[in-house]
């Protein structure tokens, strides 16, 4: 079964799990980086999550990127267990409930986090 | 092979000369002029000829990227060392160069070593260049094409960290202030005009909450020091131990963002010199941003959590305050010139236990805490020098 990974242009967030020590982690490896074990899962995230951290870009690095400046750059802990970088709307808050959708932004496919309500 | 250590048992090295050119704008200085006139002065300072350095050990230049950057100076120089190579650990590359040769020397490799940096970051290069190179240090695949940079992965920890602890955007400007305060007393750095809370708050914003004030300039400059196994020069400092501790690469891969390796790399410095955090008089502490200083002060222990922006305003940090900090200015004012960035925290620091510091001269300088950090709060690197009285 394959999964949806924004980072090969799929509308999804991956991440990978240890069939022994259980750890969980988003860098995508061959092997379990707590102890090694090879073979680890690779999951699709519910895209679900809570907003670690955050900050508006406002010096953007690149021509390309200056063109959507300022933008909101997040760290969000995904429910699964692992925290990953994406970006957001700019009223977004830490503590907020947020979940994934997947935009195209500066010619790349990007994960972009909305509050939800209710 | 005789070990020579201290009657308390300790290893025994010195910083017996420093070298330091003025930071800013130099335009038509490459990277080798650069790290050639540290060297020399600080040959100079250690009294020490050409022929007498059998070390070296250098860092990197964005602006001169080479397999073998210890060699190219070296046969630039006009050095033949019998043990050279260059090290690489963003900003804490400097410290970890003074560590490495503190350990070379203690263990007989090498008698007199030239820790040596120098880049023309600021005019070598454009602004969108340095600031694209310096966004490396992020993921590649998972940060760096979300149009991240530096002061952002700054500025995602930062909005974490003041949530946590009650810092506010204010108490981040003080440490800028008193960065330039103290710069305003060094003919060599960057930014000499004093600031306001209100400058710092008002200033153009880069990466919430971080603002320009709040960001270190890019620069060019050079630094460099001499660490041997004699004491030789008028104007030795002992190094007295080291540590490092390095937790993660990556912001999206931090453990915490509130707590990082700083505490446990001061810990094993402090344990090799077998003294007390308190016995402490001068603190070089990394500030490529306000918020790093924060952190690093109050992770420490120099300062309270949520502390260290009051502990400024009311003059604990001044040069001539409890605990004087960075009194050339740091990296926010004396300027960040890369590897030669935290180099400039080591000459002050070596300046201040040899009571050179002139107008910038702290009342009782002895023990010295040195530390700084590489990536987003990554790589930690702690030296505790003694003033060789």
């Amino acid at each position: 079964m394959s999964v949806l990974d924004w980072t090969k242009d799929g509308d999804g967030i991956v991440y990978q799990a240890c069939g022994n020590c259980q750890a969980i982690w988003y860098f995508q490896r061959n092997f379990c980086p707590k102890c090694g074990t090879s073979a680890p899962a690779t999951l699709q995230a519910s895209g679900q999550g809570t907003v670690h951290a955050r900050t508006l870009v406002a010096r953007a690095p690149t021509q390309e990127w200056r063109a959507h400046a300022p933008y909101l750059i997040v760290l969000v802990e995904a429910d699964e267990g692992f925290r990953l970088m994406a970006h957001g709307d700019a009223a977004l808050q830490i503590g907020d409930r947020v979940l994934a959708r997947f935009a195209q932004l500066a010619g790349r496919k990007i994960p972009y986090f909305e509050k939800v309500t209710g | 092979m005789v070990t020579f250590v201290t009657l308390k048992g300790f290893p025994l090295s010195f910083i017996t000369g420093v070298g330091l050119t003025p930071y800013g704008k130099l335009p038509g200085r490459s990277t080798l002029d650069l790290m050639s006139e540290a060297a020399t002065a600080a040959l100079a300072d250690a009294q020490l000829e050409r022929r007498d350095i059998d070390g070296l050990v250098c860092g990197y230049s964005t602006t001169m990227p080479h397999l073998m950057l210890s060699t190219v100076f070296a046969e630039h120089f006009g050095l033949t060392p019998e043990y050279a190579h260059a090290i690489q650990l963003g900003g804490a590359t400097g410290f970890a160069m003074a560590m490495l040769a503190h350990h070379l020397v203690e263990s007989g490799v090498a008698r007199n070593i030239l820790v040596v940096a120098g880049e023309n970051r600021l005019t070598g290069q454009s602004r969108d260049s340095a600031i694209q190179t310096l966004a490396q240090v992020g993921h590649p695949v998972y940060e760096v094409p979300l149009g991240a940079t530096i002061p952002a992965y700054y500025g995602l920890l930062a909005s974490r960290y003041m949530l946590e602890y009650g810092t506010t955007e204010a108490d981040l400007a003080e440490l800028a202030v008193l960065m330039r305060k103290h710069a305003g007393m060094h003919p060599g750095a960057q930014f000499r005009e004093p600031i306001t809370v209100g400058d710092v708050l008002g200033s153009k914003p880069i990466a919430s909450p971080l603002k320009l004030l709040d960001c270190c300039p890019v620069s060019d400059g050079g630094a460099a020091v001499v660490v041997s196994r004699a004491r030789g020069s008028d104007f030795a400092v002992r190094i007295r131990g080291s540590g490092q501790a390095h937790t993660h690469q990556h912001i999206s891969a931090a453990p915490s963002l509130t707590h990082f390796g700083a505490a446990a790399s001061v810990e094993t410095a402090r344990a090799a010199a077998g003294i007390r955090l308190a016995e402490i008089n001068y603190a070089a502490i990394y500030d490529s941003f306000t918020i790093t200083l924060t952190i690093l002060l109050e992770e420490i222990g120099l300062a309270p959590r949520g502390g260290a922006g009051r502990q400024a305003r009311e003059g604990h940090f001044n040069h001539d305050g409890k605990m004087p900090l960075n009194t050339h200015g740091g990296l926010l004012s004396y300027g960040h010139c890369g590897v030669g960035g935290a180099m400039a925290h080591l000459v002050e620091a070596h300046r201040q236990l040899t009571n050179r510091a002139q107008n910038r001269q702290a009342s009782n300088a002895s023990l010295a805490l040195l530390h700084g950090d590489g990536g987003v709060l990554s790589s930690h690197v702690s030296l505790i020098l003694e003033a060789a009285a």
